[in-house]
């Protein structure tokens, strides 16, 4: 009946541990305090974050540091550059932090690393337990979305924690963009726990506890700022390395074929200048569009993702081998960096799907129709059709 | 950064029975953008264009008084909706555990 595989990581594929807390499904555990063995099991590791084990009616529960140390900063970077996205996660079930108790809050959080991290860093010097459902690594706000941080995961995972003999109140904090997937009164009618929704952001976690669990007005809203903005625009370097490799493939066979059949010299001049509008198209869609975006004009982020192209595309007059290309070349930055810029939509904390479909109907279209121009002027620019 | 975010305007396909309201205020709780008020007992539109269509009030909504087509807002999902024929869809990875978003 314990909890014993929370806290450590599994060496069997990520998915097996779907029941953790789950009575039986974790092995006996630890039954003793004593002894340097504590909490270990064969085939089982303990991470770095758990500091100890706290006996509680329901087995032990790892305690974690609020401090995040060198792996979860190097963590944090891979996962930023697309290493090991889809695997960074913490097995679900329950934690505690610092020395809780029957009366001490619950907090609700997803098993992606980054959040559980950002979530345990805010909480030094507080007593509580984390409840973390399984979203299959996905951060809380996509995995509401997609009903994984949800309803039922979160009334299954209540019930199997045993959480009714952990705690003596019935109140779960689930953070406010958890709500898309988690119904309040379900989760009560379920499991007979009171959801509180709690603030948006994990940092005003300890003032929404001193104040009774209120959250001021400015806790609810999702903001966007800057440095966000640019954060996830970057991942897009990670994410569209295939993408990069595709237009790469692309721009060389463009340029080489025609007179001559198939020219190396020329196949090479298309290549990189071709490759390097492409990528000012991508650096203007990707990090100049999400930095600008409160002043690119427009609503439609193919629009503002356009006018950022023509802006770092412009660049492309730095190498352009003649007027010609140099016109191809700066529209095709402008149109990599509109579709970018339609894509940064998924990304944005504000974009309604109705709207963003809307804009792709009027803009896929016309970035067709500029690409097509894009790559005429620019192949009759490298000469010998 | 100052100013509020704005998207497209008189899109979203948000609405809400005022007559099925009970004034709970849970959907002004939720909201990430301020759409919704509750004055005297009921909770109205206040500001729908702010609507990002994340659908946690309608889900939170006991009485069912709100209503709204749930989605990300994400081109991305949206093209893999078009070329699947079936709903936007984030699992851009295929193995169902896509992080992307």
């Amino acid at each position: 009946m314990s909890c014993s595989a929370i806290g450590r990581e599994l060496s069997a594929p990520p998915g097996s541990d779907a029941q953790s807390c789950g009575p039986g499904a974790c092995g006996a555990g630890p039954t003793s305090t004593d002894g340097a063995g504590q909490g270990e099991l064969p085939g089982y590791r303990r991470w770095h974050f758990v500091s100890s084990f706290l006996e509680t009616p329901v087995g032990p529960v790892p305690v974690v540091k609020t401090s995040l140390e060198r792996p979860d900063r190097v963590g944090a970077a891979l996962v930023r550059l697309g290493v090991g996205r889809g695997r960074y996660r913490v097995a679900p079930g329950l934690y505690a932090v610092g020395a809780p108790g029957p009366e001490s809050p619950v907090l609700v959080t997803a098993n992606y690393k980054l959040t559980f991290d950002s979530l345990r860093k805010e909480l030094a010097g507080l007593n509580a337990w984390i409840l973390v459902l399984d979203t299959a690594g996905v951060n809380v706000w996509c995995a509401a979305g997609k009903k994984t941080f949800g309803t039922m995961e979160l009334a299954r995972r209540v019930a199997a924690c045993g959480l009714t003999e952990v705690v003596s109140h019935r109140r779960l904090v689930v953070p406010q963009l958890g709500a898309p997937g988690v119904a309040a009164h379900e989760v009560k009618r379920l499991c007979g726990f009171r959801v509180v929704f709690g603030p948006v952001r994990a940092a005003d976690i300890p003032a929404f506890l001193e104040a009774g669990m209120k959250a001021t007005p400015a806790m609810r809203r999702v903001e966007f700022p800057a440095l966000d903005r640019v954060a996830v625009g970057l991942v897009e370097f990670a994410n569209e390395r295939r993408t990069m490799l595709w237009v790469a493939l692309a721009l060389l066979a463009l340029a080489g074929i025609g007179q001559g059949v198939f020219s190396l010299q020329r196949a090479w001049l298309g290549l990189w200048t071709g490759f390097a509008a492409y990528m000012l198209g991508f650096a203007g869609g990707n990090v100049l569009c999400p930095l600008a975006l409160p002043w690119l004009p427009g609503r439609s982020f193919a629009l503002k993702g356009a006018v950022a192209g023509l802006a770092a595309g412009a660049g492309v007059w730095a190498f352009a081998p003649n007027a010609l290309a140099g016109l191809g070349l700066w529209l095709g930055a402008a149109v990599a960096a509109s579709w970018y810029g339609m894509n940064f939509t998924g990304s944005s904390t504000y974009t309604s799907p109705t709207g963003v479909e809307k804009e792709m109907r009027a803009a896929i279209p016309l970035q067709g129709v500029g690409l097509a121009v894009a790559l005429a002027l620019w192949r009759l620019g490298v000469g010998g059709v | 950064m100052g100013g509020r975010f704005r998207y497209i305007p008189g899109v979203v396909t948000l609405r809400m029975d005022p007559h099925r309201c009970s004034g709970c205020g849970v959907c002004a709780q939720v909201c990430p953008h301020g759409v919704f008020v509750v004055e005297g007992g009921t909770a109205s539109i206040a500001d729908r264009d702010a609507c990002m269509e994340c659908g946690a009030c309608a889900l939170n909504c006991a009485s069912g008084a709100i209503e709204v087509e749930q989605g990300v807002g994400c081109a991305r999902a949206i093209i893999n909706g078009w070329i699947t024929g079936g709903p936007p869809s984030c699992d851009c990875g295929g193995d169902g555990s896509s992080t992307c978003c």
